[in-house]
C-alpha cells in the first residue's frame, strides 16, 4: 500500500438487546464521539465518513446513511456507504483504510451499526421467493446444515460447539460493552438450552443486539496524539464468491482461504498460530470457530475442533480467539464485523482492559457475511510496518 | 402523554406493520424452471463447458461464465446432502415447526436446493438418504416451488458419503 494507515481511535456503544434510550442517529453518534475522543480529534479534523450496516430491509429504511450524515458530522464531506451483508463492518473499515492508504484522505471516520430492536432480521432473511421453498428460518437455518456437514467431514464430537459457546460467554464477562453477560454459563446449561436449528442449540447462537462501532483511521502524517499508540494496518483484503455454484465448498469457502492468504502475505505471516497473538473472528454460531480455524489456516483441514477442544483458543491458550466475547455475545449485525476489526486494534494498542492479552503485538480481525460469500480481514500490529 | 400519570407508561416504540405485494418477473432461464414446476417436472440447464447441471436453471454457469442453453429434465428422485431441523418460530412462517429443511441433490444435478422432508420423523433423517418429490395435485400446480409439497424417503439404501461429499 502506498501510505501507511493506522487506527488512532476506537469507539463502541454499549451493546444491548434494546437501546431504547437512543435513536439510530443517537446510536451511531455515540460510537463516533467515543472514537473521536479516543483519537483526540474533533469533527472538523475528519476528512470523510465511511459507513456500513446490514441490508436496509432489516430496519426498513432505504439508504439510511443520507439521514445519518448530520449525526456523523458528514454534511459537506465525502460520505460512502458499504454493503456486504454481515461482513459489512469489516468491509466498511477496509474501504476507509483504502482511502487513507491511497493518499486520498488523511483522517477518515468509519462507522457501522445495527438496531435490531427496530428491525425483524429473521423475517427479512426469510422472505418467500417463487424459486425457493419457504423454509429458510433466518441465518441459523442457513448455516446449521453446513455445520452438520462440517461435523460429518471432520468427525468432530458434538460437545465442541458447546465449548465455544461457554468460552466466548465467559470472555464476555470481561467486556463491559458485551450484550450477553451470563455468569453461570457452563456446558450443561448450553446442552440443556432449546434446540433451535438441530444441530444448533439456543445458546450456541448469537443474540440479537443494538449497537454501533466506530474508528478513526489516519495516515502516518496525521496520527495526532491519540490516547493509546496507533494500531498499524499490516495487511487487508476482501474476497467474495457466488453463493451457488457446482462443487462449491460451503464448509470452507475458497474466498475465505484466498482472502486470508492475501492478508497474511501482506503482513508476512506464514505460521499464523505462532505469529498472530490474538484473533477476533466472526463466529455467530459456535461451530464456526473450528470451521474458521481450518479455513484461516490456524489448523489443518479436519483438525480445527481439536484446537478448540485443547483450549488453545481460550484467553489463556496460545492463540486466543474472541477475547471480547465475540459475535456469540453481541450481534449488532452491521457493526459485528467492525467490532472484530476494532477489538483486534484494541489488543495491539493495549486498551482492551480485562480482556487484554498481555503484550499482544499482531492481531487478526475477520468478518464474513451472506451465505459465507463475503470475507473481509485485516492484520493490525503495534509496530510500524 | 405524561408517563408520570398513574398506570401509564410513555410510548417509546410504535409497531407499524406494512404490507407489500410484489410482481416477480423471472428471466428466461428462471422461467424455464418455473414453467417446469407448473407441469410437475424439474427442469435444469447444463453448462456447455464443464457439463454441470444447474437447477434451478440460471441461464449461465457461475464458474465458466458462459450461457447455459441446453435444458435438462431431471427425475423426481435424489438425496439429502445435509439438513437441519427448524424449531424456531418467526413472522410469516409457512410450515409448522418442527420441520426438516434439507439440501436436496436431484439425481443428475450438480447443485442442491432446499426442500422440506416429510413422512419420516425428524430424528430419522440422514445425510445421504434417498428421497423423492411429492407434488401437489395437478389442478394445484403452479410456477413456483410450492408445487412440490415435500420430499419423502424412497426406502432405498443411503448414498455413500463419497458420492456427495463434493456438494457439501
Ligand atoms: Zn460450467
Amino acid at each position: 500500500m502506498a501510505e501507511r494507515c493506522a487506527v488512532v481511535g476506537v469507539g463502541q456503544t454499549l451493546l444491548r438487546s434494546k437501546r431504547d434510550d437512543v435513536s439510530i442517529p443517537g446510536l451511531v453518534r455515540e460510537a463516533a464521539k467515543a472514537a473521536l475522543a479516543d483519537a483526540g480529534v474533533g469533527w472538523d479534523d475528519i476528512d470523510a465518513v465511511v459507513i456500513g450496516k446490514a441490508p436496509d430491509m432489516f430496519e426498513g429504511t432505504m439508504m439510511p446513511e443520507l439521514s445519518l450524515a448530520p449525526a456523523l458530522g458528514a454534511v459537506g464531506k465525502p460520505m460512502f456507504r458499504v454493503h456486504t451483508a454481515g461482513s459489512v463492518g469489516g468491509s466498511t473499515a477496509l474501504v476507509a483504510a483504502h482511502l487513507v492508504a491511497a493518499g486520498i484522505h488523511e483522517r477518515v471516520l468509519t462507522v457501522a451499526y445495527e438496531k435490531q430492536s427496530d428491525s425483524d432480521a429473521m423475517w427479512a432473511l426469510s422472505v418467500p421467493q417463487p424459486f425457493s421453498a419457504p423454509l429458510l428460518a433466518g441465518a441459523g437455518g442457513y448455516f446449521a446444515p453446513h455445520i452438520r456437514a462440517y461435523m460429518r467431514r471432520s468427525g468432530a464430537p458434538e460437545h465442541i460447539g458447546r465449548i465455544v459457546a461457554v468460552k466466548d460467554r465467559l470472555n464476555a464477562l470481561k467486556n463491559p460493552y458485551a450484550h450477553l453477560h451470563l455468569p453461570d454459563i457452563d456446558l450443561k446449561m448450553v446442552e440443556e438450552s432449546v434446540m433451535l436449528w438441530d444441530p444448533l442449540r439456543y445458546l450456541e447462537a448469537c443474540p440479537s443486539s443494538d449497537g454501533a462501532a466506530a474508528m478513526v483511521l489516519a495516515s502516518e502524517g496525521a496520527l495526532g496524539s491519540p490516547a493509546f499508540p496507533p494500531a498499524w494496518v499490516h495487511g487487508m483484503a476482501m474476497r467474495s464468491e457466488p453463493t451457488m455454484f457446482a462443487g462449491r465448498d460451503q464448509v470452507s469457502p475458497r474466498a475465505g482461504r484466498e482472502c486470508v492468504a492475501d492478508v497474511f502475505g501482506q503482513a508476512g505471516v506464514t505460521r499464523p498460530r505462532e505469529q498472530i497473538d490474538v484473533a477476533e473472528v466472526y463466529v455467530p454460531f459456535s461451530w464456526y470457530e473450528p470451521m474458521w480455524l481450518e479455513n484461516l489456516g490456524f489448523a489443518e483441514p479436519g483438525e480445527g475442533w481439536k484446537l478448540t477442544e485443547s483450549g488453545a483458543t481460550a484467553m489463556d491458550g496460545d492463540i486466543p480467539w474472541n477475547c471480547s466475547g465475540g459475535v456469540l455475545s453481541s450481534n449488532p449485525i452491521g457493526a459485528s464485523g467492525m467490532l472484530r476489526f476494532l477489538e483486534a486494534a484494541m489488543q495491539v494498542r493495549g486498551q482492551a482492559g480485562e480482556h487484554q492479552i498481555d503484550g499482544a503485538r499482531l492481531a487478526l480481525g475477520h468478518a464474513y457475511g451472506g451465505g459465507s460469500q463475503f470475507f473481509a480481514m485485516w492484520v493490525v500490529g503495534a509496530a510500524k510496518p | 402523554m405524561s408517563g408520570a400519570e398513574a398506570g401509564t407508561q410513555p410510548v417509546t416504540v410504535l409497531e407499524t406493520p406494512i404490507h407489500l405485494d410484489y410482481v416477480f418477473t423471472p428471466g428466461i432461464a428462471q422461467s424455464i424452471f418455473l414453467r417446469g414446476l407448473a407441469r410437475g417436472v424439474f427442469l435444469g440447464q447444463r453448462c456447455p463447458t464443464c457439463g454441470k447441471v444447474y437447477i434451478p436453471s440460471r441461464g449461465s454457469c457461475p464458474v465458466d461464465g458462459v450461457a447455459t442453453d441446453e435444458v435438462v429434465e431431471l427425475p423426481d428422485t435424489g438425496i439429502v446432502t445435509t439438513y437441519c431441523v427448524v424449531n424456531v418460530p418467526f413472522a410469516g412462517q409457512a410450515v409448522e415447526i418442527p420441520y426438516t429443511c434439507a439440501q436436496v441433490l436431484l439425481d443428475g444435478a450438480n447443485i442442491s436446493f432446499m426442500g422440506l422432508i416429510q413422512e419420516v420423523p425428524a430424528d430419522q433423517v440422514r445425510m445421504g438418504m434417498r428421497v423423492e418429490a411429492v407434488w401437489v395435485p395437478p389442478d394445484e400446480l403452479g410456477p413456483s416451488l410450492a408445487s412440490v409439497k415435500y420430499f419423502r424417503p424412497t426406502g432405498e439404501p443411503d448414498a455413500l458419503y463419497e458420492s456427495y461429499e463434493e456438494y457439501l
